[in-house]
């Protein structure tokens, strides 16, 4: 797999990473020698293998829809990096 | 100089407190005066708070003395790694990501040591975000190995080993996602054990990859891990990936040898790369088991070779989706300089986030990106599903597995951060049992010419955690190597 910085930064766009111009150059080489690495799956043959995403196998569990209480605005607004006390606080999203 | 308190076996802590002839104030004392004799060169501990940690301890005694019951690990100092949220504490995963973060709640495992008594005794240092094999990945200081202060322990759950191997707390708790649990044990010369996939209660765990995470106890013995095993294990209506089978007692049956037991021996994990002292050391505790009448029988895991590529892919797939709660907005660290809610996220995470974390996140974004999900992501899940098969046939003919826990003893700081993929390796024989969802457990079985700990791994069918109890005690009782202290415990 030959990567390209262009795509690396495309990658940390996706991820919503800031990345420096050094980071993107030692990540191209990581990234690089991994995926390299990993290529060695090509030689299973997967053909008809369903995919494993869970070890246990998962069913739906039912329950009643009780009411019961939840975390306190005060606490969960306890560790923000900026709160009014109602809401979390953000930058401005739409102008106007 | 290790306080005489400190140095005793946790049977026999439990025997002292039990009979009054030791309080838990005084023995919570004794360990947290161990950790401030020994770790500040160590760097196990991120988070200590003496006074919580004695207010619990004296409620402990403050019951026993009225006469009321008391839990299976009264009065008993628990370590905790910084992964796992406890009301009113801090839980920073090792990270500047979540630094002054306090967890409004309980994780499950912290209210059911609680409920057994335990007295947690301090927060444990990790890889950050549990993404390491070393202890180097942390964001405040590296852990050293207590063998050798040149090296390292092992990560992720650096902190938890170190702690219970100089002996700071005589039991701890860890997580375990390609080995975190199994590799620092056995480099530190203690126990340590991943449950069954599903065993224990992930809630309050801090997420890495949610199929592969497991909470898991490290002791000095085996039945030390059996107790603390039971103690956390169970179904947990708040983790819907727990798994509704009752719970074994553990520790009644720790001691019951199992007759006619069957050990498979992996020819893969004997193949290139396994250090000739290891080797040595794991072929050496097969001929115990020999000797004591367990049959010894090859068998075969075929795709284990492609278990680190597999796990890579995985791990940093889901890595990338549970990180991305991490925006600067609820919880965590917030940049100070941007100019839209974008670069706020962006600038947050690139300055919270550290570099293996960012490798990390950026594998699994690429890896699940379109155009290369198929081939990447996908494939890794097919191959899953054969490494899972290869346990199913071996687990047919043989009760257990056993192995090395790693291919070499432990190596020194600084070793291999300049190499990722030679760092991913040192996990080679653990990864496949989160793969699988198996359990898997390293206890000690001998030093290399230098003095560094061996572990062998012991790996059972999904539940079958009792089974490797008892097959562990079995070689424990034999042997003398989980009874020596490192050097700087003496």
């Amino acid at each position: 797999m030959q990567l390209s910085h262009e795509h690396v930064r495309k990658v940390a766009a996706l991820a919503r990473l800031k990345v420096t111009d050094a980071e993107v150059e030692s990540l191209l080489g990581d990234l690089t020698a991994i995926l390299d690495y990993v290529g060695v799956l090509n030689d299973v043959d997967t053909t008809g293998v369903q995919p494993m995403v869970h070890a246990v196998e998962l069913h739906d569990v039912l329950r009643q829809d009780t009411v019961a209480a939840s975390l306190p605005r005060p606490e969960a607004l306890d560790n923000a990096p900026r709160s009014d006390g109602e809401y979390f606080l953000v930058p401005t999203i739409i102008e106007g | 100089m290790l306080s005489p308190i400190a140095s005793l076996s946790l049977s026999t802590l439990i025997e002292k407190l039990q009979s009054a002839e030791l309080r838990s104030v005084d023995l919570t004392t004794a360990f947290m005066d161990s950790i401030a004799d020994h770790d500040a060169r160590l760097g196990a501990f991120v988070h200590l708070d003496r006074d919580v940690a004695l207010q619990q301890a004296a409620d402990v005694d403050a019951k026993r003395d009225a006469g009321e019951s008391q839990g299976p690990l009264a009065g008993i100092p628990v370590a905790v790694k910084d992964v796992l949220c406890m009301k009113g504490q801090p839980a920073t995963c090792a990270s500047r990501m979540l630094k002054g973060f306090v967890p409004p709640y309980d994780a499950t495992v912290i209210a059911k040591l609680k409920q057994a008594g335990a007295v947690v005794i301090g927060r444990t240092n990790m890889d950050e975000f549990a993404m390491g094999s070393s202890g180097e990945n942390s964001a405040f200081h590296p852990t050293r190995n207590p063998w050798d202060t040149e090296r390292i322990p092992g990560g992720s759950s650096s902190g938890s080993a170190v702690a219970v191997a100089a002996r700071m707390a005589p039991l701890s708790l860890g997580s375990d996602t390609g080995g975190s649990i199994r590799q620092p044990a056995g480099l530190c010369g203690i126990v340590g054990m991943k449950p069954t996939y599903g065993r224990v209660s992930r809630y309050g765990l801090i997420a890495y990859a949610s199929s592969l995470d497991q909470v898991g106890p490290f002791a000095t013995d085996v039945t030390g891990a059996a107790l603390l095993l039971e103690a956390i294990a169970g179904h947990d209506p708040l983790d819907s990936t727990s798994v509704n089978k009752p719970v074994p007692e553990y520790s009644k049956t720790v001691d019951h040898p199992l007759a006619g037991l069957k050990i498979g021996v992996p020819v893969e994990h004997f193949a290139e790369g396994l250090a000739p002292d290891v080797e040595k050391a794991v072929r050496a505790a097969l001929e115990v088991y020999k000797s004591l009448g367990a049959e010894l029988k090859e068998v075969h895991l075929p795709h284990s070779k492609y278990a680190v590529a597999t796990y890579y892919l995985i791990a940093t797939s889901e890595a990338s989706s549970n990180l991305a709660r991490y925006d600067g907005v609820h919880y965590g660290h917030r940049a100070e300089k941007f100019d839209s809610l974008g670069e706020m996220y962006e600038a947050s995470r690139g300055e919270g986030f550290g570099d293996e974390v960012k490798r990390r996140i950026m594998l699994g974004v690429f890896a699940l990106s379109a155009g290369y999900a198929d081939k990447y992501y996908t494939k890794a899940l097919q191959v899953r599903r054969l490494i899972r098969g290869d346990f199913d046939s071996a687990f047919r003919e043989v009760d257990v597995i056993a192995g090395p826990v790693t291919p070499t003893a432990a190596f020194k700081l600084g070793e291999k951060t300049s190499d990722p993929l030679s760092m991913y390796l040192s996990d080679i024989y653990t990864i496949s049992a989160n793969l699988a969802g198996l359990p898997g457990m390293s206890i000690p079985c001998g030093f290399t010419a230098e003095g560094l700990p061996i572990g062998l791994q012991l790996q059972a069918a999904p539940f079958e955690e009792e089974r490797l109890f008892r097959a562990a005690r079995m070689y424990e009782r034999e042997t003398d190597w989980h009874t020596r202290l490192p050097p700087m415990a003496h």
